[in-house]
């Protein structure tokens, strides 16, 4: 890798000042299990690293006033996995967590640095930028592209977000806190994920010189949700679809649901005609698998990923059937 | 003249053994030392730049900032101005500097200007090769038009199995220090004996001012026979550098595109058979590719070489990806695959149990008894008979069960071996030879034999190998080391032991050498232990070390090994039919490899190997683009391997009985790694009712192949 500086802040304000303006400048490290493999791979090579894993405010998981929940940005996979009640209200979030089969990442790798991780297009990773253009057009298109996008790639961005916190975050309803120089905002998950237009454009609503500080996760009461991920591998892999849900039931019956795709898009991909065809449904195979069906019908998918248009139907179908159970 | 051969199986008390392996805490501790864990006073890290194009000529290098760069010792330039290159990762120049991070740092400083030309790295579709494809091999035998006419029944099919990579766990490389006319190398090798002379070759140096040491090596199958250009650069560095010793290990991207392949096979096979689904008839068209030099027929028909018509015809097409290398059994996973599935497909066609097909056919092998009695044997160990239902009939809910075949072939005899074996006079026993542990348990049954011959316990043998001072033995591969190392070791212990005898006569009595036995740690006479000594008393009357030299040769293995593996594997498998993913329940092996050593390093030897078949089968492959002319998954995320949960239950059946036992030891490396593919292929195609043409069986395959788009690519 590059030569770089290295700063070692104790606090926000402290780590917030030591970013800069461009990407270029400084970039944060956190378990740095993604950071570290950019660097080292000359795909991104900022002039200081900053090191936000000794600042006790983005530690820690607390019930917060209103009975939701906050995670710190810098808590490990490890820690969100063994906080219990944690995932007893929120099955879709730890079942997400336990799809990250390697303890090794479990143990390095963040909540927060989930949320930020890069894409792993392997084109990106192997050099030709984030959205792969050749002559203005993109390389996935016409290339090999059974991983890449069916959802949300706009003729453009192919890649899929890898996080799989990501969907399970937005079917959660959570909102993420965001520090920045001028004080702090609050962005729900759902927007936080966007799809760049440019190749200087990041995957997350984040400036360079802010941090992610925490994560706000809702009530629980009177939700079931779940995570269900196909993956090919038991062993560490990426998955190839997955789906969170979320369900409000009364009565028997779905009177909210939200649902988010993973894998399958540029961004956690909020499935809004699923969730629709749910409401006022008793969840079974047939509602769920309709809802599934309905999960996909904007699918556009490319010359090799075809089948992955049949593995998000599917994730939808179980992880609804999952969280019923 | 001395009796070799091996003692009666009831005799034994080493050979035939459960022993552990000798190594294992070793390893398992983490103290067993690699090329790459060597770090010798002075050391300097070497670096290399790469080709990041497919195929490219270079208009000219400029080393000097790198050689400028802090740290640097020295800079070579390994390809010139002027050079075509034909596969991404060639290596172009490698520096030596302090550091490793200084080393990379004036590796990427080195400035050359590429002319890019076309490249063609795919291999799937022939029609694309154009002239890049050519005839290599054309083969008719007996009457295949008149067969294909006549015939009963006929299946047409097409198969592919992809380049995979040899992706050892420790990378080529070695540390190696050239220090006035004396070179010393600590290399990652399977040929310890060999390899001074190819890297002498290299750099004109003769082979006797080279010391090769090796205790360890992380995987090689058949990719670390050559010292290779990075053993020659390493040490031209370590000449520039003053003869400062030089580490360089290839990285994982670079060790997946350059350091080795196992060449793609595929092929439109046709089958007849008749009436009584005895196979009549074999048709194929095929192409493989093992990089710029294209790639060689596979073995096909294989096993079944007997099939009375056939017409054959290969291409070999030539990519511009890193070239070929032995890669455990050549061709013959391959083989097995494109064949086991034409046959698998013949069953279906003709609505019969695939078991039945292939057991009224073996009589076109050249062992039809032993894949008969190992195909019965493994039908039972999977209870075939309880759980096989024809294609696609055995669903439960969205999952699919089914269950396949897998036959292999291979030789295996010893290759050329010297061992010494060496008594002391206070007792101790050394045994040296100039092979190398693979992994796979050398020293283990080295020590064994020694122990066995001598009546010692095992802990009595001082064994060293790993050196190329110790006498010559054989590059391991083509599994001869088991049967090379035993033989020689059994021949040098038996002669020291004729010659401590020798010497012994006058103490007992007279009694000749031939009327006395070693054994229990005492040399007696046979039939009366009570006349004798103790071990440590008889080699005291010795005045000085005696030894002995014992040497395998090929041509006259006295019995002591041989050559001709048969196994069959048979897999059952569960297919998720709503998202493809295959998982593997249970793999059986029934092998037989002649006398077995030691039938718990032979059984693990079969787990190894059927571990690389399911990755293989279900996860493992190459992923070259076509736009770019990059290999795109040169990493060991996307380049996937089985982890353990992903592998099944196991069961190996080592065929150990009188018959197998007399023919003397036959190695195992090859002949495990060979049927596996086919068998878990073929168990899909019987899971969800159709053929998935091209492994590996990932679920895009799977489910393209369910929705009638099944194809090999
Ligand atoms: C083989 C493999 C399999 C994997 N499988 C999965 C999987 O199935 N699902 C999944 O979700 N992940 C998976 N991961 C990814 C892993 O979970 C992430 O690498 C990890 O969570 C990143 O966390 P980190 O703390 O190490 O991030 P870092 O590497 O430190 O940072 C990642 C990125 O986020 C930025 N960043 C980190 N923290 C903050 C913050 N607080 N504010 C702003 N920016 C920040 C960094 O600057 C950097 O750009 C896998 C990784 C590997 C290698």
């Amino acid at each position: 890798m590059e030569a770089f500086a290295y700063a070692n802040p104790t606090s926000l304000k402290e780590a917030i000042a030591s970013l800069g303006t461009n990407w270029d400048d400084a970039a944060i490290l956190a378990g740095g299990t993604d950071l570290i493999t950019l660097m080292k791979q000359y795909v991104y090579s900022p002039k200081k690293v900053v090191n936000i894993k000794g600042i006790k405010e983005l530690k820690g998981i607390e019930r917060t006033g209103d009975g939701g929940f906050r995670i710190g940005a810098a808590v490990t996979i490890d820690e969100l996995l063994k906080n219990r009640i944690l995932g007893e209200e929120f099955p879709a979030l730890r079942m997400a967590a336990k799809g990250i089969t390697s303890p090794q990442m479990r143990h390095m790798g963040t909540v927060g640095g989930d949320l930020c991780q890069r894409p792993r297009c392997w084109y990106f990773r192997n050099g030709f930028g984030l959205l792969a253009l050749k002559d203005g057009k993109s390389l996935v298109a016409d290339g090999e592209n059974q991983y890449h996008a069916i959802l949300g790639h706009n003729g453009k961005a192919f890649f899929v977000s890898a996080s799989s916190f990501g969907p399970a975050l937005v079917a959660c309803g959570a909102k993420l806190k965001i520090a920045s120089p001028s004080g702090e905002r609050e962005v729900s998950a759902e927007d936080f994920f966007r799809i760049p237009a440019s190749e200087t454009e990041r995957e997350v609503d984040l400036k360079p010189n802010e941090i992610l500080t925490e994560i706000l996760l809702p009530v629980s009461r009177g939700t079931i949700s779940s995570t269900y991920e196909v993956r090919q591998r038991e062993v560490f892999d990426w998955p190839l679809a997955t789906a969170s849900v979320m369900l409000r039931m009364s009565g028997g019956k779905v009177s909210e649901a939200r649902i988010a795709l993973g894998h399958v898009a540029p961004k956690p991909w909020r499935a809004t005609a699923a969730e629709q065809a749910l409401k006022g449904q008793t969840i079974n195979e047939e509602t769920a698998g309709k809802a599934g069906e309905a999960a996909v019908a904007g699918a556009q998918p490319l010359s090799q990923n075809g089948y992955k248009v049949q593995l998000a139907k599917t994730a939808v179908k179980r992880a609804l059937l999952a969280a019923k159970a | 003249m001395a009796e070799y051969k091996w003692p009666a199986m009831a005799e034994r008390s080493w050979i035939g053994k459960r022993v552990s392996r000798l190594d294992g805490p070793q390893k398992s501790g983490g103290r067993a030392k690699y090329g790459s864990d060597m770090n010798p006073a002075q050391l300097l890290h070497g670096a290399i730049l790469t080709s990041p194009y497919a195929h490219a000529k270079i208009n000219s290098i400029d080393t000097s900032a790198a050689k400028a760069s802090p740290g640097v010792t020295a800079v070579i330039t390994i390809e010139d101005a002027g050079k075509e290159i034909q596969w991404e990762g060639t290596i172009i120049a490698a520096v030596a500097a302090e550091t490793e991070a200084q080393a990379r740092d004036a590796a990427r400083k080195i400035k050359v200007d590429w002319q890019v030309l076309p490249h063609l790295v795919q291999d799937d579709d022939l029609g694309k090769a154009g002239s890049r494809a050519k005839p290599a091999g054309e083969k008719i035998q007996g009457d295949p038009d008149a067969a294909k006419t006549g015939a009963a029944f006929r299946m047409s099919g097409e198969y592919g199995i992809p380049v995979l990579t040899h992706c050892c766990l420790e990378p080529h490389g070695q540390v190696i220090q050239w220090k006035g006319d004396e070179i010393v190398s600590w290399s990652s090798t399977q040929s310890v004996s060999n390899y001074a002379g190819d890297l002498g070759g290299q750099i004109e140096v003769p082979a006797t001012a080279i010391k090769v040491h090796q205790d360890h090596i992380g995987g090689g199958f058949g990719s670390k026979f050559q010292s290779d250009q990075w053993g020659a650069f390493c040490a031209q560095l370590s000449k520039q550098s003053g003869g400062r010793p030089v580490k360089f290990f290839l990285d994982r991207n670079v060790e997946l595109m350059i350091a080795g392949n196992r060449p793609s096979h595929y092929a439109k096979i046709t089958l007849g058979a008749d009436n009584a689904g005895k196979i009549t008839l074999w048709e194929s068209d095929s192409w493989s590719s093992g990089g710029f030099a294209g790639g060689n027929i596979p073995p096909i028909p294989y096993v079944f070489t007997k099939i009375a018509n056939q017409r054959l015809s290969h291409n070999a097409v030539s990519t511009n990806n890193g070239p070929q290398r032995a890669w455990r059994a050549p061709n013959h996973p391959q083989a097995s695959y494109l064949t086991c599935a034409a046959i698998d497909d013949l069953a279906a066609k003709m609505g019969k149990d695939p078991l039945e097909v292939f057991l009224a056919n073996f009589d076109l092998t050249a062992r039809g008894d032993a894949y008969t009695r190992q195909l019965k044997k493994a039908a039972k160990l999977i209870d075939w008979a309880g759980n096989w239902k024809g294609r696609g009939k055995n669903r439960q809910g969205h999952i699919a069960h089914g269950l396949g075949i897998g036959v292999a072939t291979w030789g295996g005899a010893g290759h050329d071996s010297r061992a010494t074996a060496r008594i002391h006079p206070d007792g101790t026993v050394e045994l040296e030879c100039g092979t190398q542990d693979l992994g796979t348990g050398t020293r283990t049954i080295m020590t064994q034999v020694a122990a066995e011959t001598l009546g010692l316990p095992m802990d009595a043998i001082r064994l060293k190998i790993g050196e190329n001072a110790y006498p010559p033995s054989g590059a391991s591969g083509g599994s001869t080391t088991a049967g090379g190392v035993s033989s020689s070791t059994r021949i040098a212990t038996t002669d020291v032991l004729n010659l401590l005898f020798e010497q012994l006569s006058s103490s007992l009595d007279n009694t000749p050498a031939a009327n006395l036995e070693a054994r229990n740690g005492r040399i007696q006479v046979k039939g009366n232990p009570a006349k004798g000594m103790s071990w440590r008393e008889a080699c005291r009357k010795l005045a000085s070390p005696i030894e002995a030299l014992g040497h395998n040769n090929p041509r006259n293995p006295r019995g002591l090994n041989t050559g001709g593996a048969a196994g069959v594997q048979v897999a059952k498998v569960s297919v998720d039919t709503e998202t493809g993913v295959v998982t593997l329940d249970k793999i059986v092996a029934v092998q037989d490899c002649g006398l077995i050593l030691n039938p718990k390093t032979a059984e693990s030897q079969v787990y190894g190997a059927m571990i690389m078949s399911v990755c293989g089968a279900l996860y493992e492959e190459r992923i070259v683009d076509e736009l770019t002319g990059r290999m795109l998954n040169a990493d060991m995320e996307f380049y996937k391997l089985a982890g353990a949960p992903d592998i099944g239950e196991m069961v190996v059946e080592m065929e150990i009985d009188p018959e197998n036992d007399a023919r003397g030891v036959i190695g195992l490396g090859e002949p495990p790694v060979i049927s596996g593919i086919a068998a878990i292929g073929n168990a899909v195609a019987n899971a969800i009712g159709v053929r998935v043409p091209m492994v590996p069986l990932t679920p895009r395959r799977v489910l393209d192949a369910m929705n009638g788009n099944g194809r090999i690519s």
